[in-house]
């Protein structure tokens, strides 16, 4: 029956232990281990969340990384075909031009030819006409020569107008 | 031959030692040797005023205790005033001879007897019932008792621990704990989370955990130090109803005091009670906080009391029987026992604090619809 009964002086010294130690163990002990686990529980977490930021953050700037290197080389090729279509245009332009320019050429040659044609012809033209004036003139004088030629002549003339 | 079979013939062996021993040992005395091993457990289980080492009890190595008592004034004085005092025969109120003897020390005016003291009545003599209990009255006994010094010891040995453990964190940081940090600190997270957290929601816990932790701490270590056979340990204080009652009190007392009206009205109004049966609810839930703290009172006190008495009723064997190689049988079944008593330290510790925090924890709960 002892064992089951309280007594006094033991209850009053673990309730004043307890108590003592309850308010050291609170204020030296259990606040700064707590503080310290927490912080380093807290850093833990921040460590690691940071590191898969990072991650993260590395995997997209490799994505943007490649998308800009696609994005120069499509540009690099896209002015690579400009400046050659621009140059075949040039190209072409540039002969279509010469083209023009020679044709243009020719034919106002051809056309300065054909007016100096023109223009000798006409007098050649104008020469022989008064070549065969001056030749007639000379042929007529001959023939008028002497009487019988004349009558010869004026003859001839008027069988000529008659079978006209 | 595999151990089982070691262990096999080493049991036979005894068996066979002892059936010798028997037959030539009086039948008798074996009853007489019972009695005294279960006086010798009984005397360890409770508290004393003197911490004996070794040797016989009267005569022995013993260290005697200041005795402290409130008597119309502080009275104090040595224990070895109380323990080799006169013996004196106990007698009934008819003066029939009771059959043991007391110690009375008129100097002081006390008589001593099962290690309570008692006021001596005018012819220096104490009176006896018919069932030999003592009737006098008794003064306050504050005396350091050998479970008040284990107290004290146990209550050294909690703070170099843990001072220890905090002074690295003050002198380190944040940073992974090392030498006795890294044996604290598994232990203060054990108890934050799987004690406190686990139990007290809502965000309360940090409120209740240095109480936990402290509950935790103090059971835990006070029982390892019931389990060390010699000064400072072996008393066994856990295993104290007067320590357990205390304990369970402060729990009851931090239960009721943050009970928030949620809990109180589970008490008084439980919801889907019809009120025709609350005249009997009410009580029930009353008898309730107090059947709780109760409990923790009672299962700590058993579990300690219990381990102390296996391993000194197996370490008894060797003494009933008055054969040492009973040894072979009572010393690793006590080594067992002690092995097993590491784990029930530490559970009763957790199971207390748990439990605790179980009831802290319905007493803060918030309504939940």
């Amino acid at each position: 029956m002892d064992l089951i009964l309280p007594e006094t002086g033991l209850m009053f010294w673990t309730g004043l232990v307890f108590v003592l130690l309850l308010f050291i163990l609170t204020k030296f002990v259990w606040k700064p281990i707590l503080n310290a686990v927490n912080t380093r529980e807290q850093s833990i977490t921040a460590s690691l969340e940071l590191a898969e930021k990072t991650k993260a953050e590395m995997m997209a700037l490799q994505t943007q990384n490649e998308n800009l290197l696609k994005e120069a080389r499509a540009e690099r090729d896209a002015i690579v075909r400009e400046a050659k279509e621009l140059s075949t245009s040039m190209i072409e332009e540039a002969k279509t031009t010469a083209k023009l320019e020679a044709e243009k050429i020719i034919t106002s040659a051809r056309e300065s030819i054909n007016n100096e044609k023109i223009a000798a012809i006409a007098e050649l033209k104008v020469q022989i006409a008064e070549f065969s004036i001056s030749i007639a003139e000379k042929v007529v004088r001959e023939e008028l020569t002497s009487d019988t030629k004349q009558t010869a002549l004026a003859e001839k003339l008027a069988a000529d107008f008659k079978l006209n | 031959m595999n151990l089982k079979n070691v262990l096999k013939s080493i049991v036979l062996t005894c068996l066979a030692v002892f059936s010798l021993n028997v037959s030539f040992a009086n039948e008798k005395k074996t009853e007489e040797n019972m009695e005294d091993a279960e006086l010798d457990i009984i005397h360890h289980i409770k508290d004393a005023h003197e911490w004996h080492l070794w040797g016989p009890e009267h005569g022995g190595t013993t260290i005697y205790l200041p005795v402290i008592l409130m008597d119309g004034g502080m009275k104090t004085f040595s224990s070895e005033e109380l323990y080799d005092g006169n013996e004196v025969e106990a007698l009934d109120e008819d003066g029939h001879d009771l059959g043991f003897k007391y110690v009375a020390n008129t100097e002081l005016g006390y008589g001593f007897i099962h290690e309570k003291i008692y006021k001596l009545n005018g012819e220096g003599k104490l009176n006896f019932s018919k069932e030999g209990h003592p009737e006098n009255a008794r003064p306050f006994d504050f005396s350091i008792t050998k479970n008040t010094l284990s107290l004290f010891f146990g209550a050294i040995l909690i703070i170099i621990l843990t001072v220890t453990a905090a002074s690295f964190y003050k002198k380190n940081g944040a940073v992974a704990p090392k030498g006795l940090a890294k044996f604290i600190e598994p232990l203060v997270v054990f108890v934050r989370d799987d004690v406190a957290k686990a139990n007290i929601h809502g965000g309360k816990h940090e409120k209740y955990l240095p109480y936990l932790l402290t509950i935790f701490f103090f059971i835990f270590i006070n029982n390892l130090m019931g389990l060390i056979p010699i000064l400072p340990g072996g008393a066994n204080l856990t295993g104290n109803i007067s320590v357990t009652i205390v304990l369970a009190v402060f729990t009851l007392l931090i239960t009721v005091l943050s009970g928030n009206k949620n809990y109180w009205s589970h008490i008084f109004a439980a919801p889907g009670v019809p009120i025709a049966l609350l005249p009997i609810m009410i009580p029930i839930e009353l008898v309730g906080i107090l059947t709780k703290p109760f409990a923790l009172m009672i299962r700590l006190f058993a579990n300690m009391a219990a381990g102390h008495i296996i391993v000194l009723a197996l370490i008894s064997i060797i003494f009933v029987n008055q054969s040492a190689w009973w040894g072979f049988l009572s010393v690793p079944m006590a080594l067992f026992i002690s092995v097993l008593e590491l784990l029930v330290c530490f559970l009763q510790a957790y199971l207390f604090a748990m439990l605790s925090a179980l009831f802290i924890g319905a007493a803060v709960e918030e309504h939940h619809h």
